[in-house]
């Protein structure tokens, strides 16, 4: 089943590259001119997205330094830790939905620290690959778009997050445990 | 945020810590997006000779039913379900820096069919539900770094990690699909003098104005 999966999504984005264009040029499509057409929007798009996401980095990036992450973690780690979650994964639950390169570093961290194979090496690495960065997504997707007001999108997100993490931390107590 | 860090910085003296975080924070931000530059220009303009050769619309009718009952507002035909198929399957294949430009195509189509361009519309909620617990079959990037620590069995938390991404993906679609229906059912009243409906929010919540349905969204407030 791995073996496959990772066979496919390495096959995957070439066989895309080249087939595309292969299969408009069949159908008679201009294929070059219909990528500039499309390549265009794609620059004004990222080149967009500038400011939303100097907004919401800037955001991150202070609250982590300012120390209120910190604070965060100590005042809910007593509460996860009388549930069963190692002290240790507990600030990864709350930096995996705000920043990606952060829990990303903190993941390998605990790996490093604990080892790969450590109950908290598996429960850090199936957190992190179990769920992407909602407040990165919710910034690119709707900053993509010009979404201002973006209703119950952040609630659903960091509800999903929530139960992922204690899906993660379940799970892995359930098998490596 | 800010002000919850302006205070937390100021009680344990890291004024000078802040400053600096705020402008590595803005700096990320753009290096964020300059390496999204290549991809979105790559991938968008890939997408586009797909989409001018009618491969979106095969796409679309082939997976569709699948899609359709998850976006039930999304005309049938539209272009934005080959979009968001081609964004869950990049994801589904842990393929990061193809599911973005699909997702955010997938987005600039469901923004044609929305009546108020700056509120989300319920499926724009739904992708994102999609994607922000995104669903992954192998998590690539945490193998290679299990490996590179000498680990026994890097692959070993392929199986956790999709039982709970299952999960996680399970919950933000139950949670999506119970905030929706809680939105799209305020109490309706016909307005006696203009014929208008009108929409008042539920005496039960206490929720903020941004969650309110757009006045008169859909148009049937002529």
């Amino acid at each position: 089943m791995y073996a496959l999966v990772t066979t496919i999504s390495a096959w995957m984005i070439p066989a895309m590259i080249a087939f595309i264009p292969l299969y408009a040029a069949w159908r008679k499509v201009p294929v070059y001119e219909s990528f500039v057409e499309g390549a265009k929007d794609g620059f004004g798009t990222a080149v967009g997205l500038i400011p939303h996401l100097v907004g919401m980095m800037t955001a991150i990036s202070m609250f982590r330094a300012s120390g209120a992450m910190d604070l965060l973690v100590a005042a809910v780690r007593p509460l996860f830790e009388r549930l069963g979650v190692p002290g240790e994964v507990v600030p990864l639950g709350l930096l995996r939905p705000i920043t990606g390169a952060g829990s990303l570093a903190y993941t390998t961290d605990l790996i490093k620290t604990h080892g790969p194979d450590s109950l908290i090496g598996r429960i850090a690495s199936t957190i992190q690959g179990s769920t992407d960065t909602t407040l990165y997504v919710l910034t690119v997707y709707f900053g993509a778009v010009g979404i201002r007001r973006t209703r119950y999108a952040l609630k659903v997100g960091l509800f999903s997050d929530l139960v992922g993490f204690a899906a993660a931390v379940a799970v892995c107590l359930l098998v490596f445990g | 945020m800010i002000a919850l860090s302006f205070i937390a910085a100021a009680a344990t003296g890291r004024m000078d810590e802040l400053t600096k975080a705020a402008f590595d924070g803005a700096q990320t931000g753009v290096t964020v997006c300059f390496g999204l530059i290549s991809v979105l220009v790559f991938w968008m303009g890939l997408m586009r000779i797909g989409e001018d050769a009618g491969l979106l619309a095969k796409l679309a009718v082939l997976l569709g039913p699948a899609v359709r009952r998850l976006f039930p507002d999304v005309p049938k035909d539209h272009p934005a379900i080959g979009y968001i198929m081609s964004n869950m399957s990049a994801n589904l294949l842990g393929l990061g820096n193809a599911a973005t430009p699909m997702g955010i195509r997938a987005m600039q189509e469901l923004q044609k069919l929305n009546p108020d361009p700056k509120t989300a519309t319920p499926a724009m909620c739904t992708l994102l539900a999609i994607n922000t617990s995104s669903i992954t079959l192998v998590p690539t990037t945490l193998i290679a770094i299990r490996m590179s620590f000498g680990s026994a069995n890097p692959a070993e938390i392929v199986g956790t990690t999709i039982a709970a991404t299952a999960i996680a993906t399970g919950a933000a679609l139950l949670a999506d699909r119970w905030c929706r229906n809680r939105a799209m059912r305020p109490p309706r009243h016909r307005d006696p003098t203009s014929g208008r409906f009108r929409t008042t929010r539920p005496a039960r919540s206490g929720r903020p104005a941004d969650e309110t349905l757009p006045p008169a969204a859909g148009g049937e407030g002529g």
